[in-house]
């Protein structure tokens, strides 16, 4: 017996919680419009969907996959708080720690840092794997922006923000496997020779410290950051997401 | 004729690929081939002759192995980096032609005369060891013929000049069935087809239960069909057909094959496939390796053309317009992923899309794509002429037809092998003559595969119990097959794509994982570590690149863990990295090498 | 049940920040002295670690002495924790990473500017080599427990180690588990 009207509202379960969602939606807007956090790093509201970080990875019917790229079904079972699963997340944050240069204590961004907040989140209490430690440089060129490229978790958000909001194409991707990096838009490669400006929707998008405001770094002191405050899996704010579709996100 | 600058150069190939740029790719090989690298200045002459952002045209320069943003060299020499060119002495005769020419591996000489590195795979398995020298292919590499070699470098002798038995490949054809034996006569499959409905030949293929050959082993009826059904999208809708020739999986080369010896076969039943799905284009996606083929390919093609195979009113037939480009991919294994594929083909970094929507329905260009390996498409033009119910009575019940090995490793006759399907590895084995009793292994379908070891050889080659793209590599008793896998885990680590962290940081923690325990210095933690990330792997990957990278180390710890194991140095706790040599650079500083100048990495100590 | 915990702790490439933290737990302490006994400590002053329950270490590993106290640690404890970041991920010193050691070595005794005459690399077999690269110490030795911060806060390092007495999985929570 169900007391839910099939005509007008559909659902799955996330953890045996119902969810309703619109047609159209994935998994994870559905889930975070109903106030059920499942982690992610590269997916932004604002943007469409990249699936490429896998922390958002869920068991669909008993399958894993991205929830950001599965479209919600009426009926579906998805598993997402589960031992395992988290097992997994904690593997998936420590390569990228290890992959970058996290350096949490010297960087300006700790508190509002979406891979830090994270892995607080899920307890993880070790970079766990051999620490790569990649050569990668920090660009102070632009007069209002720094970019620090060791902590770069190739989410894409910058890339698509500055493409699809800015119509700039100031980041992209070059390289490959463990040599992937963000590179920027001028022949020089440096960010000042090109048409970036602080008040660039990229330049406000950033979850982890590669891109960052000049001039501002400690305006608010360590431990009182967004973070310090409350989890991450707490702080899910209202704002649209690409489709207009208004979700609760959390975004720093 | 005169000499043209590199501007001319660079604007003639524009204008030869009319500035489109999902031509990217081809723009970047034809202008290297003609300027040796590309320079940051001619990206960007091409990003605006394109009218794409620099970053994208750099971004593209970045992702495949084969374009250079730095010089390389007048003559960039690449050694093929498979354990089957390792088993003939690659390893060796690569650090003799290093020292000869005076040069490490990996660096450009002083002269900017050459550079010697490693490449994967190159599809010469059954003549190796093979390099590539400046993308033209070599053969059966010796001390001799490496010397000669180093001779023709350092004398400055342009390619052209080299001795042609040095390019001479061979087919080394050991068995033939249908489609190797085939007799068919050029268009005969097309004249077959165009007297019947495109939906009764598509019938005719279905009834065939003809199955995809590049491994995953889909209906290619049905592919054909969802594609037919799929409507194209926007102003232009269009169907397009592409054949899979970027055959990358190390130990595969039939592909190389099928298409020097049945190029007509392969572009008919390309030409099959788009009057049934109803393309007016098609592609085939050559691999860098085989650039060699390119020419010989394209003139295929201009005689199909001149013979109306090819076309507009193919056959005479009103509307049936159908005509093939060739591409050429550019050293990026992922491109044989056919999403990946497609955005190559499209000028982009070769990266998986997200799926669903598929190919079919949404594939090159968003419009309705069919992508088919080659021997698929030679296999559907047999089908085109000698029927489906004639196809399915050979091979076994869910496996209809032949299939094409490419043999290689420890054998008398590698080459290659056509079977129908159902054939046992032991009934394999005794033809290419590997002795049973001193065979320990065989690596099926490549790295991504399976490796059986000798109480599997009864196995049999088909979608019911061994699936595969064709690769059979041997192994016999003396092999260690620890470092068969150490090879694979270096290939991974190279070709991740890098879209998705379990992939890109997983196949390199793997592949340093596989170094320490080489170097001696691994222990039971670092096995147990190979399990735990293989299990993210299957679970996370954005791809089957990643689901299947763990695969060599998982059946070899399975199957043959005591290679693992008497290369560990303890069973508990090892350091990561080598303790005494990181202390290397203070000794060469200090001029220190007293006892606490050294470090042990004794597990005594350690305990 | 009257028989003390013992304790081992020192400092390998770290700042002592750890140990300072650790003194903040004030009051506390007295009252982990009930509880524990110190072996090997910069508190103690005892010079060669024993046999003991746990050992802490702050700090990465830089150079060659670094990998002998750790080794002798994790032979002598039984438990054995990382604490601060420094030990979880080589920390500040690490930064030194992108840079070659040659590199480092030539320019701090060769050519920067304001150097004695005839400066050189020191060689004295009394002073430990440094590594080519900083790592952190669960890289050497298998590690327990690992107790983020930098440092941790004394309420993290105090309910750690009342959890680990008390013989609970150590777990921190949300404002007690910082790598900052």
């Amino acid at each position: 017996m169900s007391l839910v009207d099939n005509s007008t509202s559909i659902s799955f379960l996330i953890d045996g919680e119902e969810i309703p969602f619109v047609k159209g939606q994935s998994i994870l807007q559905a889930a975070l419009a109903a106030g059920k956090y499942i982690p992610h790093l590269c997916y932004h509201p604002e943007f469409k969907p990249n699936g490429s970080c896998k922390l958002c990875t869920v068991k669909i019917n008993g399958r894993p996959g991205a929830s950001c790229i599965t479209q919600a079904e009426a009926g579906l079972s998805v598993e997402s708080d589960t031992p395992e699963i988290n097992d997994k997340r904690r593997t998936l944050l420590q390569m990228l720690l290890v992959e970058g240069n996290h350096f949490c204590p010297s960087c300006e961004k700790s508190g509002n840092c979406m891979l830090q907040a994270l892995a607080y989140d899920l307890g993880v209490m070790s970079p766990h794997f051999p620490q790569i430690f990649p050569v990668r440089l920090v660009d102070a060129s632009h007069s209002d922006i720094l970019l620090d490229f060791n902590r770069c978790i190739l989410c894409e958000i910058c890339v698509r923000a500055s493409d699809e909001v800015d119509h700039k194409n100031v980041f992209a991707f070059s390289g490959r496997g463990i040599t992937k990096h963000l590179i920027v838009n001028a022949e020089s490669g440096r960010l000042a020779d090109t048409d970036f400006l602080a008040t660039d929707k990229a330049a406000q998008v950033c979850p982890v410290g590669v891109i960052l405001p000049k001039r501002m770094g400690f305006t608010i002191p360590i431990g009182r950051r967004k973070f310090d405050e409350r989890p991450i899996s707490e702080q899910m704010e209202k704002v649209a997401d690409a489709a207009g579709i208004a979700i609760r996100e959390s975004s720093p | 004729m005169s000499i043209q600058t590199p501007l001319e150069t660079i604007d003639a190939v524009l204008a030869r690929n009319l500035d489109n740029p999902t031509r990217l790719i081809q723009i970047l090989r034809e202008i290297q081939e003609a300027l040796g690298w590309l320079s940051p200045e001619v990206l960007a002459i091409v990003a605006r002759g394109i009218r794409l952002p620099l970053a994208r045209v750099k971004g593209v320069a970045g992702f495949y192995s084969f374009f250079h943003t730095q010089p390389m060299g007048r003559y960039r020499v690449l050694w093929s980096d498979n354990v089957t060119d390792r088993m003939l002495g690659s390893t060796d005769l690569m650090s003799e032609m290093c020292k000869k020419l005076w040069l490490e591996p990996g660096r450009v000489s002083e002269d900017g005369l050459a550079s010697v590195a490693t490449t994967s795979c190159t599809g010469m398995c059954d003549q190796g060891p093979a390099i590539l020298v400046n993308y033209r292919a070599i053969t059966r590499l010796n001390s001799q013929r490496v010397t000669h070699i180093v001779d023709l470098i350092r004398s400055n002798t342009p390619l052209t000049d080299w001795p042609t038995e040095f390019f001479q490949i061979d087919d080394n054809i050991r068995r033939r069935d249908i489609l190797l034996g085939n007799s068919i006569q050029r268009g005969d499959a097309l004249r077959s087809a165009t007297q019947q409905s495109p939906l009764a030949i598509l019938e005719e293929i279905k009834r065939s239960s003809l199955r995809g050959r590049g491994g995953a082993g889909f209906s290619t009826g049905l592919k054909l069909e969802a594609c037919r059904n799929a409507r194209g999208s926007g102003s232009n809708p269009e169907h397009y057909v592409i054949c899979n020739a970027d055959e990358g999986e190390p130990g595969t080369f039939k592909d190389r094959v099928l298409l020097t010896t049945q190029a007509d076969l392969v572009f008919e039943g390309m030409t099959v496939a788009a009057y049934v799905v109803g393309a007016r284009r098609g592609f085939l996606y050559l691999r860098g390796e085989y650039r060699y083929l390119l020419d010989s390919l394209e003139a295929v093609l201009s005689r199909r053309r001149a013979d109306r195979l090819l076309g507009h009113n193919i056959l005479e037939k009103d509307g049936f317009d159908f005509d093939i480009e060739i591409h050429l991919g550019a050293g990026a294994y992922i491109c044989g992923e056919e999403s990946a594929l497609i955005e190559s083909l499209e000028g982009k970094r070769g990266i998986p899309r997200i799926r669903p929507p598929f190919p079919v329905t949404h594939g090159y260009l968003n419009q309705p794509t069919s992508v088919n390996n080659v021997e698929t498409l030679a296999a559907a033009a047999l089908i085109s002429v000698k029927g489906g119910d004639w196809f399915r009575t050979i091979g076994t019940a869910k496996s209809s037809g032949t299939k094409v090995l490419s043999i290689s490793g420890d054998c008398d006759r590698p080459g290659i092998y056509e079977y129908p399907f159902g054939v046992t590895v032991a009934e394999v084995l005794a033809d290419c003559g590997a002795e049973l009793s001193k065979t320990q292994a065989v690596q099926i379908s490549g790295p991504s595969g399976i490796c059986i070891s000798a109480e599997e050889f009864k196995r049999r080659i088909g979608f019911e119990d061994l699936p595969t793209a064709g690769a059979f590599m041997v192994f016999n008793t003396q092999r260690d097959m620890f470092e068969v896998a150490h090879n694979f885990s270096h290939f991974f680590a190279h070709e991740s794509c890098g879209f998705c962290t379990p992939c890109r940081v997983g196949t390199t923690l793997l592949k340093n994982c596989m170094d320490k325990i080489e170097a001696g210095h691994g222990s039971e933690y670092d096995i147990n570590e190979i399990f735990k990330i293989n299990r993210l792997l299957q679970t996370a990957s954005h791809c089957g690149l990643g689901h299947t990278a763990c695969n060599p180390m998982f059946d070899t710890l399975q199957k043959f863990k005591p290679a693992y194991e008497r290369r560990l140095k303890s069973l508990a706790f090892e350091p990561a990295f080598d303790l005494d040599e990181t202390l290397s650079q203070a000794r060469q500083m200090t001029g220190r090498d007293d006892a606490a100048a050294h470090l042990e990495s004794n597990a005594e100590e350690n305990s | 049940m009257n028989k003390k915990i013992k304790v081992a702790t020192t400092s390998l490439a770290g700042c002592f920040g750890c140990h300072m933290s650790f003194l903040d737990i004030d009051e506390r302490l007295l009252e982990l002295l009930e509880l524990i006994e110190f072996d090997r400590s910069p508190l103690t002053d005892i010079k060669i670690c024993g046999p003991c329950d746990v050992g802490i270490i702050e700090g990465g590993v830089c150079n060659a002495e670094n990998v002998h106290v750790l080794r002798e640690f994790r032979k002598n404890c039984k438990i054995l924790v990382a604490i601060g970041a420094c030990a979880i991920n080589g920390g500040l010193p690490a930064q030194r990473n992108q840079l070659d050691l040659r590199d480092i070595l030539e320019e701090v005794y060769h050519t920067s500017v304001g150097l004695a005459q005839g400066s050189d690399i020191p060689n004295d077999p009394e002073l430990p080599l440094p590594l080519n690269k900083v790592h952190p110490i669960h890289e050497v030795v298998k590690i327990d427990y690992f107790l983020p911060g930098c440092p941790p806060p004394a309420d993290a390092i105090w309910k750690f180690l009342t959890d680990l007495i008390a013989g609970r999985t150590p777990k921190l929570g949300h404002g007690l588990l910082h790598y900052d």
